[in-house]
């Protein structure tokens, strides 16, 4: 059991992009499902009474080591410096594309009330909304989703997991209605 | 002396109408489903005026909310017949996307307030990349005509019986360009060969060469080949 905890954290360790249970499981394939969680959990408690300078987080459906945000100051002095935030008007854009997608230009536009065309591409350049093909109406409209990244940048399981707005259920009725234009 | 005019610029200027609608509601402190349109309808027309004279492009955006503004306005004058019920409160009509908008702008807060990735929480930075080793070596843009060499390859290697089989079963364009975004999203670069398995059917290879053509039209993809091998590898971008 010991040995298996030791396999998963030299995974994480050298792992690219959050790992999977099912990830972990093709590489240690004696192991089943439930132990590796339970490893993980370990893991994860060992870093938190450890409190060192980094911890076990849950994203993107993965596992990844992050460093702790109170070291963010040093890291950036050490690394080489990382592309601007992101503007209140490009959080907010994404945040209709998280919530609304998929969904289509205009129907951004009409519930900012402005032009997202140059937002959109920084966004498709950060790589956190992509594009999932073009809606069957006049002008066939491209249609916007978040990506994989998007979930890794903001710290997200899945897109279940994005904060619940005040009282977004009381509203619904977006005008993004479009049900038979749903992509899984 | 020359009519020289003090400027100030603001980096915080409303971006939008809805912008400026939610300033003077939060200034106001009214209840966005009970606004005072007469009074926000004038404020309203008072920031425009401020907003030419501070040399301010108005975009016709605002226009457009300012005479949705007076609409409604002028709507709520009109006497409400007894006993008709089904008639709405001509303010939903504003009230409603400023609902919406004030949600996502909650969103948006909450969003930047996680501990996003590259600000705040950081990851080992991955080494060499399978692929950059490929990168390093010479590499040519790829044009439309060795697309099409590379296709009829594919074709050729098909034995003659599937190039006759027909199949009523057909993916479209879009849904393989879904499939190939999800492909992508987990490898970052492919070669062209892979796109097309061994035992394709000859519809399945027209759609995907197709989808591909798109893709590099709508910028997802970058195509290039490698001078040495002659080896087509996509990348996404």
């Amino acid at each position: 059991m010991e040995n298996i905890k030791h396999i998963i954290e030299s995974l994480l360790f050298v792992a690219e992009s959050p790992l999977t249970l099912d990830r972990i499981k093709t590489v240690l394939p004696q192991a089943d499902i439930q132990q590796i969680s339970d490893a993980l959990f370990q893991l994860s408690q060992e870093y938190e009474t450890r409190k060192g300078g980094f911890f076990l987080r849950e994203v993107a459906g993965g596992y990844q080591i992050r460093t702790r945000p109170e070291y963010r100051d040093w890291i950036k002095r050490f690394i080489q410096p990382t592309p601007p935030r992101l503007s209140k008007a490009a959080l907010e854009t994404l945040a209709i594309i998280a919530y609304k997608q998929p969904i289509i230009r205009s129907d951004i536009e009409h519930i900012r009330g402005v032009d997202c065309g140059g937002i959109l591409r920084t966004l498709l350049e950060r790589k956190l909304i992509r594009v999932l093909g073009r809606k069957q109406i006049p002008g066939r409209p491209l249609i916007y989703a978040t990506t994989r990244q998007f979930l890794e940048v903001f710290d997200l399981k899945d897109l279940k997991d994005l904060p619940t707005p005040d009282e977004i259920e009381s509203l619904g009725t977006g005008p993004s209605e479009n049900p038979d234009e749903t992509f899984p | 002396m020359q009519d020289e005019v003090y400027q100030v610029k603001l980096d915080n200027i409303f971006e939008g109408p809805m912008d400026l609608l939610v300033h003077l509601i939060k200034k106001n402190e009214v209840d966005i489903y009970d606004i005072p349109i007469a009074l926000i309808t004038d404020q309203y027309l008072v920031y425009l005026e401020w907003m030419k004279s501070m040399n301010i492009d108005i975009a016709g955006d605002f226009i457009v909310m300012a005479a949705t503004l007076t609409q409604i306005k002028s709507k709520m004058l009109l006497p409400a017949h007894a006993g008709d019920d089904d008639q709405e409160d001509p303010r939903l009509e504003i009230a409603r996307p400023l609902a919406e908008y004030l949600q996502i702008k909650s969103a948006a807060e909450h969003l930047a307030e996680r501990s996003l990735l590259g600000e705040d929480t950081f990851v080992r930075i991955p080494g060499q990349q399978e692929f950059s080793a490929d990168l390093g070596d010479e590499i040519i843009k790829v044009g439309l005509f060795e697309l099409i060499d590379a296709f009829q390859k594919i074709l050729v290697k098909l034995s003659p019986d599937e190039r006759v089989l027909i199949t009523a079963e057909s993916v479209s364009v879009k849904d393989r360009i879904s499939e190939l975004v999800d492909v992508f999203e987990s490898k970052e670069s492919l070669t062209f060969d892979e796109l097309f398995p061994k035992n394709a059917v000859k519809s399945e290879i027209i759609v995907t060469f197709l989808a591909i053509l798109e893709m590099v039209r709508l910028n997802l993809i970058r195509i290039a080949q490698h001078i040495q091998t002659g080896v087509i590898r996509l990348f996404y971008l």
